[in-house]
């Protein structure tokens, strides 16, 4: 039976890890290849770099640390933000990622998707969707949530499988940082529109919302950052927890 | 020397990587000259078996690949590299692999496809490939199509995803796993180490 993957996600900006990460146990909390480290001896299933530096010269940095990571980390690699055209996708897997994660350029440039499944194949390519409610419905928002697309979530996902995405990563930006768990509604309708796996995304406060996000949500995957960051969980904690819970984890 | 077969199927250099960690010699093979410098041979890849058959066929390492089968000289498959060995797939009707393993890949039919996740092993019989890995445990898998052979006799462990599928093969010196074990953390380590220092001398 497969194991639902508990996933870190590190924002990097300049190379150096944002978004406070408060941890002990090591000497730089800002280096992402050291976070990355700590988290794969934690038992983590995957690890997602989040790239939020509007530079070039941020992209470039991002590209040594996946080169460093790679070398030592053996699980697969996910590398998001920024990325535009096949030319950045190319990079990034030839430094060492094992996918990348498309959200922007992919909702102006519906063909990136395309192409790049078909150049890469599907398994490398995440459509990473940034859903926020819009009356009855859920709309996709680009340029970091700052953004309106006006397409329909949902429709979206679907439209996002035909095109060859492989995995869909659900960020939603009303409950993203809310602590108050992810948004179960949203989650269980695209998991179940597509039939490619889901990570869920934004809003995980505690361990029973994580849980949730599987059973309830139909996730197959969580995505966890200031949870896990703050040190107030251990990749281990959580997933104890769910194993108790009757969840398959590895 | 190990010899990794370029084709651009791509997932090479983590492969090649975590022999470098393990402190294993291996090199990137890209034409003729390097397939004979070679011992071993490792065949990784991603994306659909047609078109790496195609590719195989183009850059010439077919035919080399399959010679070096028939001599029975170490080898070990990955994923796409371990479907290849077969027969032909439903992924690519009219393709033809190796036919190393008699038998064709066919498409999962339950559960979300492709399967993307760390899955359990099931041992079937003792093998030096698993020495210090415990039976159920994980490893990453990422794959669309399993492999349904002929003959049980080469199955080494199994795999559930709404089915049983083979996950790891062998037949003399060729070895074949359907995982990414260069992606399945310190169990993954464990093979490939396994397979340099035991299965490949």
């Amino acid at each position: 039976m497969l194991a639902i993957r508990i996933i870190p996600c590190l924002d990097v900006e300049d190379g150096r890890v944002v978004k406070g990460v408060r941890f002990k146990n090591i000497r730089d909390a800002g280096d992402p290849a050291q976070l990355a480290g700590l988290y794969n001896r934690q038992s983590a299933d995957e690890i997602i770099f989040l790239d939020i530096g509007a530079s070039y010269r941020s992209r470039d940095i991002m590209i040594e640390v996946v080169e460093r990571v790679s070398k030592e980390v053996f699980i697969p690699l996910t590398v998001g933000g920024g990325i535009r055209s096949i030319y950045d996708i190319r990079r990034i897997l030839n430094a060492g990622a094992d996918k990348v994660s498309l959200c922007t350029a992919a909702i102006n440039n519906s063909e990136l998707i395309r192409d790049a499944s078909e150049i890469f194949g599907s398994q490398c390519i995440v459509l990473s969707i940034d859903a926020k409610r819009t009356g009855s419905s859920w709309h996709a928002y680009i340029n970091g949530g700052r953004e309106d697309s006006g397409l329909d979530a949902v429709e979206w996902a679907k439209e996002g499988e035909r095109l060859g995405a492989g995995e869909i990563l659900l960020n939603s930006i009303d409950m993203d940082g809310t602590k108050k768990g992810y948004d179960l509604k949203l989650t269980k309708i695209i998991s179940e529109s597509v039939n490619i796996p889901v990570i869920a995304s934004g809003g995980a406060g505690n361990l029973k919302q994580v849980m949730e996000a599987v059973t309830l949500g139909k996730a197959e995957a969580v995505l966890l950052a200031s949870l896990l960051h703050y040190g107030e969980y251990t990749i281990e904690d959580i997933k104890r927890y769910l194993k108790e819970k009757g969840v398959c984890v590895r | 020397m190990i010899g990794i077969i370029d084709y651009g199927a791509g997932n090479l250099l983590s492969v090649k990587k975590a022999f470098d960690y393990l402190g294993v010699e291996s090199k990137i093979i890209r034409s003729e000259e390097e397939f004979n410098t070679a011992d071993r041979i490792v065949l990784p890849g991603v994306g659909a078996f047609g078109a790496a058959a195609g590719r195989l066929k183009e850059s010439g390492f077919f035919r080399l690949i399959k010679e070096w089968l028939q001599s029975d000289r170490p080898f070990l498959g990955i994923c796409l590299g371990m479907q290849l060995l077969f027969e032909t797939s439903f992924e690519s009707e009219g393709a033809c692999g190796f036919g190393f393993f008699k038998g064709s890949c066919l498409r999962f039919n339950l559960g979300k496809v492709p399967q993307i996740g760390w899955n359990r092993i099931n041992i079937k019989k003792d093998s030096n490939l698993l020495e210090g890995i415990p039976d159920d445990s994980f490893f990453y898998f990422l794959h669309g199509y399993y492999a349904d052979p002929q003959e049980e006799d080469s199955i080494i462990a199994a795999t559930h995803y709404g089915i049983s599928y083979p996950s790891i093969m062998k037949r003399g010196n060729i070895y074949a796993v359907q995982f990414h074990p260069e992606k399945s953390g310190e169990a993954g380590l464990k093979l490939l180490e396994n397979w340099g220092e035991k299965c490949s001398q």
